[in-house]
């Protein structure tokens, strides 16, 4: 079966899968850091994601800031934007189950998706591509952006990681999560660090929604399909696993790619699928240890 | 004695009711009233919360439709073999999520829930995005003719006491007591020799059963049953119902599905509005009262009472 049209197909389906894999990444790492810092399930993520693709259109459309522009302005609105839920909504239900912080950031989304329906209407926006043309690999044609994409994902994600896990600030977060009394008797504003988590995973996801305003459509509804896919990402990479998310969303976007080559009427389905047999076969989560699940 | 009066008057008011206001805007109510009480089981007394309860509601639906369509079953074998299926469909869903609590089972319920929407999305059955029309009101028993709205409106309001009563029985029960325990500290009911993963699959075939009778319920009112029922917006909604009247009250979801099916009905012109407004509504109670209508008002009689004590 692997004659030269089917190979192009593969390699196609690959490449896409690694695209939205690389997006998959990002947002379920931006959603562990938060649920692994400050135990709150973000439910925003995609309305988030989503608001960072409309800055990037916004700032093209009435302020003429090119993309590259937006790749660094827009993370720190959406960022800023991400404090302010946190402030307002997040911080009175700091104390309670978090089932409460999940619903008030569910609300969150119908408030924000509605608003913009109503700005932007529901139909899809274009957003040009700042990297026209590609280059034929001879075996597939490669758009640049895309390449691009691939690559700046990849470089946040490890950076986002090693910030985690090898840094003092990361190891001031992490203890802050564990003993959050003791790290508060060092000096350091526990709840600041707290906030400030919230905004940087809210910013992550608003990097995002640059990167794919080029590829997707710009509409209001762009996040919300993609949010229950990226939960499905964080249940199998294991609830707070940072290294999880990363691994997971790259898996599952190659996974749903070659689904759609060789058994394309269940590529929506496969995401779920692995979830449930890795929820069976490994009920914390593949790259989670079994006391840091809760 | 004023509670037998007040279920009186209840009594009184929901036969008299069609004969005021439209009846398929009371079957609406009655349907989405079982509908919050399912999910209340779940979150008002176990503390579980199911992300994509909708998937019950639609797929039961969808199962009540075909039978009484394609299977040419009589209205109630359909209602009975729809609980049935969507309780084992429950039980399912509960060997696969129960074992993660918390939050992990909100959303591996919700991911569950798509699933099973892609599925149906799929399934020949279903008709696709057309959905399962014309499905007809079988008779009841197979001899008597329900198909008028009014004769319907009592067929429904029967069961859906029915079903109400059931889930009175379960949460008054020394399993709903457990329940309750295991939502309050589930490491001190494990350490009384429980297992709790076990009680939280079995509330969840139970609520599962109620959801999806009915939406075997709702297809016969409708005559149609279609992917919304099953989307994570009904989802949502049921959520909103819940929490607005206040969980872990009897009464509090099924008032709150009142309110919101009759709001529903009245903001539909409003369109986008609609939702936002449902959205700072919803917001509002989460950070401000979240023990709901019923939840504020009971807690508001004990206190006069107290104070009248004292």
């Amino acid at each position: 079966m692997f004659d030269h049209i089917s190979m192009q197909l593969l390699l196609g389906q690959l490449l896409i899968g690694l695209i939205n894999g690389s997006f998959y990444a990002m947002l379920s790492l931006g959603l562990a850091i938060i649920f692994g810092l400050i135990h709150v399930v973000n439910f925003a993520h995609g309305a988030q994601y989503m608001l960072g693709a409309f800055v990037a259109l916004l700032l093209l459309n009435h302020l003429g800031i090119p993309y590259w522009g937006a790749l660094f302005i827009a993370p720190v609105v959406v960022g800023a934007f991400g404090l302010l839920m946190e402030q307002t909504i997040l911080k009175p239900l700091r104390h309670l189950d978090h089932l409460y912080s999940l619903l008030a950031t569910f609300a969150a989304v119908l408030i924000i998706e509605g608003l913009m329906r109503l700005e932007f209407g529901s139909t899809g926006l274009p957003y040009a591509s700042p990297l026209p043309g590609g280059v034929n690999l001879g075996f597939m044609f490669l758009p640049y952006y895309r390449g691009w994409v691939v690559v700046f994902s990849l470089a946040v994600c490890i950076a986002t990681w090693l910030l985690i896990e090898k840094t003092k600030l990361g190891a001031y977060l992490r203890a802050a999560n564990e003993r959050p009394e003791i790290v508060e008797s060092f000096g350091i504003n526990v709840p600041r660090m707290m906030s400030l988590t919230y905004a940087f995973g809210v910013g992550l996801a608003g990097l995002g929604g640059v990167l794919a305003a080029p590829i997707y459509q710009v509409s209001p509804s762009m996040g919300s399909n993609l949010m229950i896919v990226i939960f499905a990402v964080v249940v199998i990479g294991g609830m707070g696993s940072i290294l999880g998310a990363i691994l997971t969303g790259y898996l599952i976007g190659i996974v749903e790619g070659l689904t759609k080559v060789f058994y394309p009427e269940a590529s929506n389905l496969a995401i779920f699928v692995i979830m449930i047999v890795a929820l069976i076969l490994r009920p914390n989560g593949l790259f989670s240890s079994p006391e840091s699940s809760r | 004695m004023t509670r037998y009066l007040l279920l009186a008057a209840l009594a009184v008011a929901a036969v008299a009711a069609p004969f005021f206001v439209y009846p398929i805007l009371l079957m609406t109510i009655l349907c989405f009233m079982v509908f919050a009480s399912s999910f209340n089981l779940l979150l008002g007394y176990a503390g579980l919360l199911c992300f994509g309860h909708a998937m019950f509601f639609g797929t039961g639906a969808y199962i009540g439709g075909w039978l009484m369509k394609e299977g040419g079953l009589s209205i109630e074998l359909a209602f009975a073999a729809t609980t049935l299926a969507m309780a084992a469909l429950g039980w399912v869903v509960g060997l696969i999520s129960a074992r993660r609590g918390g939050i992990q089972f909100a959303m591996i319920t919700l991911a569950i829930s798509q699933f099973v929407y892609f599925l149906l999305l799929r399934a020949p059955f279903t008709h696709g995005e057309d959905g399962l029309q014309r499905i007809p009101r079988s008779d009841l028993f197979g001899v008597i003719d329900v198909s008028s709205n009014l004769s319907l409106y009592y067929l429904i309001l029967a069961i859906s006491v029915a079903a109400i009563w059931f889930f009175y029985r379960i949460v008054h029960s020394p399993f709903g007591e457990v329940l309750r325990a295991i939502r309050d500290n589930e490491g001190r009911v494990e350490s009384l020799g429980f297992v709790p993963e076990r009680f939280k699959i079995v509330a969840l075939t139970l609520s599962a059963g109620l959801a999806g009778l009915a939406g075997a319920m709702k297809a016969s009112v409708y005559q149609i049953a279609t992917l919304h029922d099953l989307s994570f917006h009904v989802s949502g909604t049921i959520i909103f119902m819940a929490l607005l009247g206040g969980l872990g009250t009897m009464a509090g979801p099924m008032v709150g599905a009142a309110l919101i099916v009759m709001l529903n009905d009245h903001l539909a012109q409003f369109g986008e509005w609609a939702l936002i407004i449902q959205g700072v509504v919803f917001l509002a109670v989460i950070l401000f009262f979240r023990r709901g209508l019923v939840g504020e008002l009971q807690a508001f009689v004990r206190r006069r009472a107290a104070r009248s004590a004292a």
